[in-house]
């Protein structure tokens, strides 16, 4: 199932960074990132790419739901993971808990095969935290009580104020 | 809302501009783009053909200032038009919190309007969603072309239900803001509520 509202906890933000850090350091890589299929970054470590994370996000997930298509086009349910191969810099996608996509990008300093071999390692991991994560959205009231009226109001000012001719 | 961040305390929703080929959807996201301060926007991702059709999407994020430590950022997306692409469309409405419908105005396109908005039904079925359950605007777009149906036709075929809606000309930039900040609020409204 999609998750389309949803929430990340402090804690369970730290344990997803801590399996993150690891598989950048045991990879070798330059960037990890964890996305949700609607294209919304949820972390990255890493060194920080000099492009626009947003939208990097936003065209990893619209590259992974197009090739979902595709399998499915084949006769196959999903492609789990995804290669890209540049000259100098390559990507690396790989699907978690049906909903995440993990982004490894790495150069030639590493190989896909280290790569791949630690991002299964880190799946095990992720699969874990985000499947006790959703649980835990499912079963808990979401504590949103920062976002009252106050808030609101306060955020309509600033609507008002980026949106104007 | 799409996705509460706590700890690093963002809050990041998506709003899809939905609609028939050639009504003006890029143009809405363009104008937006052009004229918003340089530090509130990123890049403008835009997949299209050599013809400037959309093939895929078109893609802008927007940072709201700080409010109570959180820091909020509206994804804009735009649907591709043409009929033929309809996976794409459905793909994009995944995880959507608010929509915008934009209507061409012009007679010659009035069954394309009601065609893309019964596909807009479809798809927002297919992930167990209706127009009723996200902040959805209506915009009638190019009121400037000749031949435009009246506000009152339109109103009575496409939007009988009386949901939010608005004139524009969006190469003009005529009610381009006023349609996100009818949508936009309509998705904090509701963050509120929750």
């Amino acid at each position: 199932m999609v998750k389309t509202d949803w929430t990340i906890y402090e804690e369970d933000y730290w344990a997803i960074t801590s399996v993150l850090k690891e598989l950048l350091k045991n990879s070798n890589s330059q960037s990890v990132l964890l996305i949700d299929k609607t294209g919304q970054l949820i972390a990255s470590v890493g060194i920080e790419p000099d492009f626009d994370l947003m939208s990097f996000a936003s065209l990893c997930a619209a590259d992974f739901e197009a090739n979902s298509q595709l399998a499915t086009l084949i006769g196959e349910t999903d492609f789990s993971t995804l290669y890209h191969q540049g000259a100098d810099e390559s990507m690396y996608l790989s699907r978690i808990a049906s909903s995440i996509i993990l982004v490894v990008l790495f150069n030639k300093r590493t190989t896909l095969g280290l790569v791949r071999l630690r991002v299964k390692k880190a799946v095990e991991g992720l699969n874990t935290i985000l499947n006790r994560l959703f649980e835990k959205l499912e079963y808990e009231n979401e504590d949103l009580k920062e976002f009252d009226e106050e808030f609101t109001q306060a955020l309509t000012k600033e609507i008002d104020a980026l949106f104007s001719d | 809302m799409s996705l509460i961040n706590y700890s690093s305390r963002e809050i990041n929703c998506k709003i899809v501009y939905y609609g028939p080929g050639l009504c003006g959807k890029t143009t809405n996201i363009q104008y937006v783009y052009n004229k918003v301060a340089p530090e509130t926007k990123g890049k403008l991702i835009t997949l299209a053909t050599e013809m400037d059709r959309t093939l895929f999407f078109d893609f802008l994020p927007l940072e709201l200032g700080m409010v109570k430590g959180f820091k909020t950022r509206f994804h804009l997306y735009t649907v591709p038009g043409q009929v033929y692409y309809d996976a794409s469309r459905k793909l994009i409405l995944r995880g959507v919190d608010g929509v915008v419908f934009v209507a061409d105005s012009q007679s010659s396109r009035f069954d394309a309007n009601i065609e893309s908005l019964y596909n807009l039904h479809d798809n927002l079925e297919d992930y167990k969603l209706s127009v009723d359950d996200l902040p959805f605007v209506i915009q009638y777009n190019k009121r400037d072309m000749p031949d435009v149906i009246s506000l009152e036709d339109l109103e009575q075929e496409i939007n009988p239900e009386g949901y939010p809606y608005l004139e524009a000309i969006a190469t003009k930039g005529v009610g381009v803001f006023d349609t996100l900040k009818t949508v936009a609020k309509g998705i904090l409204h509701r963050l509120s509520k929750n």
